[in-house]
C-alpha cells in the first residue's frame, strides 16, 4: 500500500518537478507515435479504397491478412523491422538502427494494418450507389475520393484513434529498433520498463500516469470532434 | 459541418510530422544528456575531470559510437555518469544498448556495434582469437554474491563455497531464480552448477527470467528466491529489495570487465576511431577514479573496483 502511495505521491512531484526528464520523454512519445500514425493513415486510406472498392481475385484474402495484421505482435514487428536496419542487415548502410526514425518505421508497421482495416470496413459500408451518384453527377475520381471520405470520417477518425493507441502504447518493437537511449529513443514505455527494472517505482508511476493521461486526452478530443459532428 | 476542426487537425498531424523530420536530426547532433536514472548514484565529479580531458578532435566519419554492455552496468547507474562525459570530450554519439553479454557479444561478432563492455572472459577470448574484437583491455571488477530472503530455508548464510551452497539449494529445493539469458551473470551460474557437479535446468523450483539483472532481482525479491547477483547491480537496488547477502567470498565468484574495440577491418560499418576513443577512455585515470568512487557516497562502498593497467592474472585470486 506504502508503495502506492508514496509511489503516486513521488510521481506528482517528478511530474510537477520536471526531474527524470519525464516530459521530455513523454513529448518524443508522441511525436513518434504521432508521425508514425500520421503515415499508417495515408498508407491504410489508399489500401483501405482499393480494398473496399475494387473487386478483384484474392480479394478476401487480402482482407483476411489486413485483419490479421491488425494483431501483429510488436515484438515480432520489431525483429523483423531489427534485422533489416542493424548494421549487417540489408538496410543498414543508412544507419537507422536507434534512431526515432527507427521507431517510427516500427510503430507504423503496427498502425497501418490496423488504420486500413478500420478504412476498408468504413468505406465497404458506405451506400452502393453513393459512388455511382457521385460519378453521375461529375466528379473526378481524386474529387470522389476526398467526398467519400469526408463522408466516413468518423469512422476514419476510429482507425486513427486505435492506430495511434496502438502505437504509443506499444513496447516491444520500439525498445528493439530504439534501444532505450536516454534522451534519444527513450519513449514513455520502454522508460516505465528500465525504472521498474532498476526498483525506481515512483518515475515508473509517473511516466505511467503520464501515458494513461495522454491516451486519455487524444481519445478525449476524438470523442468531443464525433459527438459534435453527430448532433450537427 | 466544421470543416476548421478537421483542417485543424490535419495541420497538427502535419506540424507533428515535420517536428519529427526536424527533431530527429537535430537529436542526432546535440543529444540532450538528461539521464532518466538520477536517482541511482550519482558521482561527485573529480577535480581532476578537466584537467584530463584531452579530447579527442573528430573530423570525419561516423558520429555515433555503439556500445553493448551488460545490464549490470547500466542497472547499476555507472554508464549513466560515463556517458554525458564521453560525449562531451569527444564529440561523439555514444549509444549504450544494455544486454546481456552473450547477446553484446554476438553484436559484436556481426558488427552490430563498435565497442564492447562486458564480463565473461573465456567468451571474450573467442572473439579475440577469432579476430572479431581487438585491443581488450581490462577495467575493473566486482564480485558476485548469493543473495536472498533473510529466512534461509537451504540454511546457506556464512557459507564459503558457492558450489555447496547452490548444492545445499538444490537439495531443499528452494526457489531460485537464474538470469537464464546467457549472460556473464547466466555464465557464471551454470558455471557454479557444474563445479556443484548439479543440474538444475526443468526442476520446479529453478526458475529463468530471461531478463537483466534489475529486473530478475525484483522477481527474486518478490518469491523470496535465491539468486546469483552482481554486487554492484545488488547494492545499487539494495533499498527496493528485501534480500540479503548470504554468500560471499569464494575466489569463483570474481567478477571482471573487459572493453574492447570490435575489429573496424572485418566490417564496412564499424566506427573504429570511435570504439578506440572508448576504450582508451575507459581506461583512463579520469574514468578509473569516477569508477573507484562510484556508490561510495550512497553505500559506503564502491560497487567497482577500478583495474586498469593492472595484470589480470595476479587479480584474479586462484
Amino acid at each position: 500500500m506504502d508503495l502506492i502511495l508514496d509511489g503516486i505521491r513521488e510521481a506528482f512531484r517528478i511530474m510537477a518537478s520536471g526531474d527524470y526528464s519525464v516530459w521530455e520523454i513523454a513529448l518524443r512519445s508522441v511525436i513518434v507515435s504521432g508521425t508514425a500514425t500520421a503515415i499508417a493513415l495515408l498508407f491504410g486510406i489508399a489500401v483501405g479504397a482499393t480494398l473496399a472498392f475494387n473487386e478483384f481475385p484474392g480479394r478476401n484474402l487480402a482482407f483476411s491478412l489486413v485483419n490479421t495484421g491488425m494483431g501483429l505482435p510488436p515484438v515480432v514487428v520489431g525483429l523483423m523491422v531489427a534485422i533489416v536496419l542493424w548494421r549487417s542487415g540489408p538496410l543498414g548502410d543508412f544507419r537507422l538502427i536507434y534512431t526515432p526514425t527507427a521507431m517510427i518505421v516500427a510503430q507504423t508497421v503496427i498502425a497501418a494494418p490496423i488504420v486500413t482495416g478500420f478504412t476498408a470496413a468504413a468505406l465497404r459500408n458506405l451506400h452502393p450507389q453513393l459512388r455511382s451518384q457521385l460519378y453521375g453527377l461529375g466528379a473526378s475520381r481524386l474529387q470522389m475520393l476526398w467526398l467519400v471520405l469526408w463522408e466516413t470520417k468518423l469512422p476514419l477518425l476510429a482507425a486513427v484513434m486505435a492506430g495511434f493507441g496502438g502505437a504509443i502504447s506499444e513496447i516491444g518493437a520500439s525498445i528493439m529498433v530504439g534501444g532505450n537511449l536516454a534522451g534519444e529513443t527513450r519513449i514513455l514505455t520502454t522508460a516505465v520498463v528500465l525504472e521498474v527494472s532498476r526498483g525506481q517505482f515512483a518515475p515508473a508511476i509517473a511516466l505511467s500516469l503520464i501515458l494513461l493521461t495522454l491516451i486519455f486526452i487524444v481519445n478525449l478530443i476524438l470523442t468531443t470532434v464525433q459527438q459534435q459532428e453527430r448532433r450537427s | 459541418m466544421r470543416r476548421w476542426i478537421w483542417t485543424g487537425l490535419l495541420a497538427v498531424l502535419a506540424i507533428l510530422a515535420m517536428v519529427v523530420v526536424v527533431g530527429c536530426g537535430e537529436e542526432e547532433e546535440t543529444a540532450t544528456q538528461t539521464p532518466l536514472a538520477q536517482a541511482t548514484p550519482v558521482v561527485t565529479q573529480t577535480p581532476q575531470a578537466e584537467a584530463t580531458a584531452t579530447a579527442t578532435p573528430v573530423e570525419r566519419g561516423p558520429k555515433e559510437v555503439i556500445l553493448a554492455t551488460t545490464t549490470s552496468t547500466q542497472d547499476s547507474g555507472l554508464l549513466d555518469v560515463l556517458e554525458p562525459l564521453f560525449e562531451d570530450e569527444t564529440d561523439y554519439n555514444l549509444k549504450i544498448i544494455a544486454v546481456g553479454t552473450g547477446q553484446a557479444l554476438a553484436m559484436g561478432e556481426r558488427g552490430d556495434a563498435d565497442v564492447l563492455l562486458v564480463h565473461a572472459p573465456s567468451s571474450e577470448m573467442k572473439l579475440i582469437d577469432s579476430g572479431a574484437a581487438i585491443n581488450r583491455q581490462l577495467v575493473m571488477h566486482n564480485d558476485f554474491i548469493i543473495v536472498g530472503s533473510q529466512d534461509d530455508p537451504a540454511d546457506i548464510e556464512g557459507m564459503t563455497s558457492a558450489d555447496d551452497a547452490f548444492a545445499a539449494i538444490y537439495d531443499s529445493e528452494a526457489t531460485f531464480v537464474s538470469r537464464g539469458d546467457d549472460s556473464g551473470t547466466h555464465k557464471k551460474e551454470m558455471e557454479i552448477w557444474q563445479k556443484a557437479g548439479l543440474d538444475p535446468e526443468g526442476q520446479s523450483w529453478y526458475e529463468q527470467s530471461g531478463q537483466g539483472m534489475g529486473a530478475t532481482l525484483q522477481i527474486a525479491n518478490q518469491k523470496d528466491a535465491y539468486i546469483l547477483t552482481d554486487r554492484g547491480t545488488y547494492l545499487a537496488q539494495s533499498e527496493n529489495l528485501d534480500l540479503v547477502v548470504l554468500v560471499e567470498g569464494d575466489p569463483i565468484f570474481f567478477n571482471v570487465y573487459h572493453v574492447m574495440q570490435v575489429n573496424p577491418e572485418g566490417f564496412d560499418l564499424v566506427n573504429g576511431p570511435g570504439g578506440a576513443a572508448f576504450v582508451d577512455f575507459m581506461i583512463s585515470d579520469e574514468v578509473q577514479a569516477i569508477i573507484e568512487d562510484f556508490g561510495v557516497d550512497k553505500f559506503g562502498q564502491p560497487l567497482f573496483i577500478p583495474d586498469a593497467g593492472k595484470d589480470e592474472s595476479e587479480l584474479a585470486p586462484s
